[in-house]
């Protein structure tokens, strides 16, 4: 695996030619049939939602959309979900738990989207809801950071059983460029902060965030999509029926476990 | 509603009646005069400026328009708990420094120091109109109440504590956000927080939450918004991005009262918007329709 720093990998995730979820869902899901809206707002074209076949399993996907050239990015809202969005992931996650199907979410955004309407149609309280209906939904669900994992944003879809990386992707709780804006007063010093926060799959992997780091190409997934998919595929091939063969209650106390444990602090006795 | 707190709004309401409008902005300090800025309080929301004593009084709440302004958690405990009530729940835990950001444990000393708190949260037991709860006040002095792995950890606790003892949980939110200062760990405390809330339901349990002056960011995308029951306190800020942000994108000024609680109560995602000198009386109506029973022993009305 290369050893690239933060900010190496950050250009890397911002190559133009970086595979999206509309080169991986054809190539990874067979019969995969979109599944359109929330049912109480509209359809938000950040989030893709569907129905398809891992080789011979049943499953549903949910993914966001980075588009590969400025029209697909428009339509898409550049990856940066409304309320609509999160309410249509968790309407079909709920669906998914009726007929017994894992859930596998590809997380690829810069954040919510913050906006006017956004807020008038609660965008925390999607967030929100999501993070706390995941934890409890009785299917398994894989979540896959392939570029970037930007906040809150990435989190309603990262409450999972299971959360893999692809090898350049990053994760943070703001972007590089935000945490030095407001931390420093300096966006200028966006590689500094992109280095101090680890936010890179190993470091994720160190704090016990990410359970697997899914290898890339040498030079990025660009480089060679074909391979980065196959990559992918390997990967659920082989958490899927593992995660599938755990009784429901025992994988839901793990997924408690796996969020409950993260934490660093202090503890005095005896207060 | 108990003999003190209908004493206290009779009170209220007889200060409110004897100070027009007129008589508040009268006592605005004339230009070029120096008053030490500790006697003065400046609402942030309709810029009156009026006696900090008399501010306080009225629970620091503006006299001209109502602004539910900042109280720190000592304020905020005296004015919701029956007197001699309260015991704190793991008071010991204290922020370590998981990305090694230069000065954050300096901060945090300093922070301890003038706020006399550990952490931006502090979570117990107590009885408000003698139905006993569990209670969290965000402290929005500590580090603007950020949510770290101390916040999560202490708001995970309670509520673990609250399923466990059969218990219902009020939370007074206010903060920034997650805490930047301890990266991705501090991300997941909104997940880790989400699952404790998730339990507590599902175990058939109350949550309460009252959100203040300012619920916004990760807090707002997480625990705020959980509650059975949602809250707000008059003109308080309550949002998910921040303004200069939302600006930023649509390269527009907001309107003001854009993510007030009157906002969020227009667009359908609180309940209800309560004065705190009605906030004990109504947060015991609501655990009364609940189901939950009063302890016997009585000490005795909030201490302020
Ligand atoms: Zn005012």
């Amino acid at each position: 695996m290369s050893s690239l720093t933060a900010t190496q990998r950050l250009a890397l995730i911002r190559e133009k030619g970086r595979p999206t979820v509309r080169d991986y869902i054809p190539a990874l899901f067979n019969n995969f049939l979109e599944l359109h809206g929330d049912r109480h707002f509209g359809d938000d074209a950040a989030i893709i939602g569907g129905i398809g076949m891992f080789d011979s399993s049943p499953v549903t996907v949910i993914a966001q959309v980075k588009g590969r050239n400025l029209d697909e990015n428009k339509h898409s809202n550049f990856s940066m979900p409304h309320p609509e969005g999160y309410r249509k992931a968790l309407r079909l996650a709920k669906q998914a738990e009726k007929f017994h199907r894992p859930v596998i979410c590809l997380v690829d955004t810069p954040g919510a989207f913050c906006g006017i309407e956004a807020e008038k149609r609660g965008q925390g309280e999607a967030i929100a809801r999501n993070l706390m209906e995941f934890m409890t939904l009785k299917t398994p669900i894989i979540s896959i950071v392939l570029g970037e994992g930007g906040s809150g944003g990435a989190l309603a879809l990262a409450v999972c059983d299971e959360l893999a990386m692809l090898e350049n992707a990053l994760y943070s709780v703001i972007s590089p460029r935000g945490f030095a804006s407001i931390l420093w007063k300096d966006a200028s010093r966006e590689s500094e902060a992109a280095e101090l926060m680890k936010i890179t799959a190993e470091d994720l992997l160190r704090f016990g965030v990410c359970e697997h780091i899914i290898e890339e190409p040498e030079g990025g997934a660009h480089i060679d999509p074909g391979l980065t998919t196959e990559n992918i595929a390997e990967y659920i091939s082989e958490a899927l029926p593992r995660l599938k063969a755990v009784p429901t209650e025992e994988l839901l106390n793990r997924r408690y476990d796996k969020f409950r444990r993260i934490g660093v602090f202090a503890e005095e006795s005896g207060i | 509603m108990a003999l003190e707190d209908l004493f206290k709004v009779v009170k209220d309401r007889s200060m409110a009646d004897t100070k027009p409008k007129t008589d508040t902005k009268q006592k605005k300090p004339a230009r070029g005069v120096e008053i030490p800025k500790g006697l003065l309080f400046k609402c942030p929301r309709c810029g009156t400026v009026v006696y900090r004593d008399e501010f306080e009084r009225s629970r620091s709440v503006c006299t001209a328009c109502g602004y539910h302004s900042r109280i720190n958690y000592r304020e905020r405990l005296e004015m919701t708990a029956d007197k001699d009530t309260f015991e704190e729940l793991d008071a010991g835990l204290t922020s370590l420094n998981p990305i090694d950001f230069p000065g954050y444990e300096e901060k945090i000393e300093e922070l301890q120091k003038s706020c006399g708190m550990k952490e931006a949260v502090v979570t117990g037991v107590c009885k408000i109109h003698r139905y006993k709860c569990v209670i969290g006040i965000m402290d929005s002095n500590f580090m603007m109440a950020s949510m770290g792995s101390v916040v999560g950890e202490k708001i995970t606790r309670a509520f673990e504590y609250a399923t466990e003892h059969k218990l219902p949980v009020v939370l007074f939110t206010a903060s920034g956000g997650a805490r930047m200062q301890e990266g991705i760990i501090s991300l997941m405390q909104m997940a880790k927080t989400s699952g404790a809330i998730a339990r507590h339901s599902e175990a058939g349990q109350l949550y309460v939450t009252v959100m203040t002056d300012p619920t916004t960011g990760g807090v707002t995308a997480s625990f705020a918004s959980l509650g059975d029951i949602i809250i707000a306190e008059p003109k308080v800020l309550i949002g998910f991005a921040g303004r200069r942000v939302i600006e930023g994108t649509i390269k527009q000024k907001l309107p003001d009262d854009f993510q007030s609680a009157e906002f969020m109560l227009e667009n359908g995602f609180v309940d209800m918007i309560v004065e705190r000198r009605i906030m004990r009386p109504t947060l015991s109506k609501i655990f009364r329709t609940h189901g939950y029973t009063r302890t016997e022993e009585y000490r005795g009305g909030a201490a302020k």
